[in-house]
């Protein structure tokens, strides 16, 4: 049996008398994909701020891969191997789409420590980037300037800067959120290939009940900062406590009806 | 082709600003003398403006070190010249450490007020500390031997002067242009776009804005080391809160995303000075007006705008 690649003991954090994220305790086995879903507020993104090294927990300690990474800054996690993606687009406008995965590349090979090189005649980062652009499918955007593509193009830019790090752990953070169902199904389509080809290592959050069932090995539910329960999807489907505090199958058929 | 045409037109520029000696009178010398110098100043000041992102209002006090540097090598050691420009770049670049170490942190207007503090001290140092700055009056009185690698130049003539200026002008440009052009440079500019994903990348952004601080720092430096010599004087007016704010207006108005936009600032920020000033008191009118019009209708400066048209619309 394989070691976790990511232990979480006892994770907290408080921001005054609030609790956002209560003694959360998890184990991440490599190549596993796991999902972690709760309502707006149930702390997942404070929770990627934690293990991204964005915050400092309260308590608790994170391990990834043997060694302790509690409240180290976001750019030595990054070197650990922890990448994550933003629910707002977090990318370089004004750079071009191919350039946006020549930043992350030059600075994961070092080259960004390089003065007097040629960026724009950098083939082999060049020929790489492009590589992972086509990985996600956007390589035919590869000249165009990063602020003009589609939201969902920018997601996906965003995907492929997160995977240009070749990150022991990927963390995305509701990768299709305001994505119209198109994109969706598309980008559920291909993190579903990218788990499955056994590179990666998953922890996403997400809204799309769907895109969750699909792609989870795993799922961990929060409510107000507290794990709810964590079990395989057909658990989490069956649970009746999940189906009430979250799924919530019956509020929202009362809304639906109350709202034709 | 549209490529070809900006180098032919560069290198006429550059033929142009060689032949000046030539075929201008030593009024235009001396003017273009203070442009390069002052084009430098403002060209290694986007490096960390346009590149990096960061608004520093005391930029001043590395130019204003380098000028002290050269003048007091001069004075003391009579030094060649090329020895003293390296150790004015020296002088500012350790400064640049040292006061980039505790400003870089900051964000914003932040940075910008830690800034204008630091350059506020250096100032009131430079001010106060007669018996190594002469106080108010500035030092003068030095006089340049020779220029150094055995190179046998009258540094003492304005035009043999321009052409040394305009050759490590030019080098320098070259250097700060080599830097913009490299992977260093391109993380510049995704810090100015998000230093924040350029972390997630695993790079440490303050690192990042420090090297810049310091490259940008030492090349000030040397503007100020060619900028002693020049007015014959190092006073304490080069380290004045005012003076930084010059390489932040010829930035603006030459355009910050173009590597010579600070160049095409310099030159018509010194130009409109001089023309401006020989009928008119209000010169800081005009160019409250110029700066305002570039700010609201041109925000990409002369350079930056001119161009973005020719390339663009004119396909």
């Amino acid at each position: 049996m394989s070691k976790p690649i990511l232990t979480i003991d006892n994770l907290t954090k408080r921001f005054g008398g609030v609790t956002a994220v209560n003694g959360i305790n998890l184990e991440v086995m490599p190549k596993e994909t796991i999902a972690i879903i709760g309502p707006n507020g149930a702390g997942k993104t404070t929770f990627y701020n934690m293990v991204s090294g964005r915050m400092l927990p309260t308590e608790g300690k994170i391990t990834l891969d043997g060694q302790d990474i509690t409240g180290l800054p976001p750019h030595k996690i990054s070197r650990l191997g922890v990448s994550r993606s933003f629910q707002i687009n977090n990318i370089f406008p004004e750079m071009t789409v191919q350039e946006n995965v020549e930043v992350v590349l030059s600075a994961y090979h070092g080259h960004s420590r390089k003065l007097f090189n040629i960026a724009s005649r950098n083939t082999g980062i060049q020929q790489e980037a492009v590589e992972y652009l086509k990985r996600l499918g956007i390589d035919g955007l590869r000249d165009q300037r990063a602020e003009v593509i589609s939201y969902g193009d920018k997601r996906l830019l965003e995907i492929a800067m997160v995977l240009a790090t070749q990150p022991k752990l990927v963390l995305l953070d509701e990768p299709t959120a305001g994505m119209t169902p198109d994109e969706t199904r598309r980008t559920t389509k291909l993190v579903k290939s990218l788990a499955d080809s056994g590179d990666y290592t998953f922890l996403i959050t997400e809204h799309d009940m769907d895109v969750v069932f699909n792609l989870a090995d795993r799922i961990l539910v929060m409510h107000r900062g507290e794990k709810l329960f964590a079990g395989t999807p057909e658990e989490v489907k069956n649970h009746p406590e999940v189906r009430v505090a979250y799924l919530g199958e019956e509020e929202e058929d009362a809304v639906e009806e109350a709202n034709p | 082709m549209k490529t070809k045409i900006l180098m032919g037109l560069l290198a006429v520029a550059i033929a142009g600003l060689i032949a000046v000696p030539w075929i201008a009178s030593y009024f235009y010398i001396f003017i273009l003398t203070e442009i390069l110098i002052l084009g430098l100043f403002a060209a290694s000041f986007n490096l960390i403006f346009g590149y990096t992102g960061m608004l520093s209002f005391g930029h001043a006090a590395f130019f204003g070190i380098g000028s002290y540097a050269t003048a007091l090598v001069l004075i003391h050691l009579e030094w060649p010249f090329l020895a003293c420009l390296l150790v004015s770049m020296g002088a500012s670049a350790l400064l640049a450490l040292v006061i980039g170490f505790l400003s870089v942190r900051l964000n914003e207007v932040y940075f910008a007020m830690l800034t204008l503090a630091f350059g506020m001290m250096v100032f009131a140092i430079a001010y106060q500390w007669r018996s190594v700055t002469n106080g108010s009056d500035g030092l003068a009185g030095f006089t340049l031997g020779s220029f150094g690698l055995g190179v046998d130049l009258i540094l003492g003539n304005p035009a043999v002067y321009y052409h040394v200026v305009l050759v490590i002008v030019a080098i320098a440009a070259v250097v700060l242009y080599l830097i913009c052009r490299s992977s260093f440079g391109m993380i510049l500019k995704a810090i100015r776009q998000n230093p924040e994903r350029v972390s997630f990348a695993g790079l440490n952004v303050r690192t990042y804005r420090l090297v810049a601080f310091v490259i940008a720092g030492s090349f000030a430096g040397l503007a100020g080391g060619l900028m002693a010599p020049f007015l014959r004087v190092a006073s304490p007016e080069l380290l004045h809160w005012s003076m930084s704010a010059e390489p932040v207006l010829m930035a603006i108005l030459g355009g910050t995303g173009y590597f010579l936009g600070p160049f095409v600032g310099s030159a018509v920020f010194v130009l409109l000075e001089t023309w401006i000033t020989s009928f008119t008191e209000s010169w800081m009118l005009v160019l409250g007006i110029i700066l305002a019009m570039m700010v609201i209708f041109f925000r990409k400066g002369l350079l930056g705008t001119a161009l973005d048209w020719w390339l663009e619309v004119k396909k």
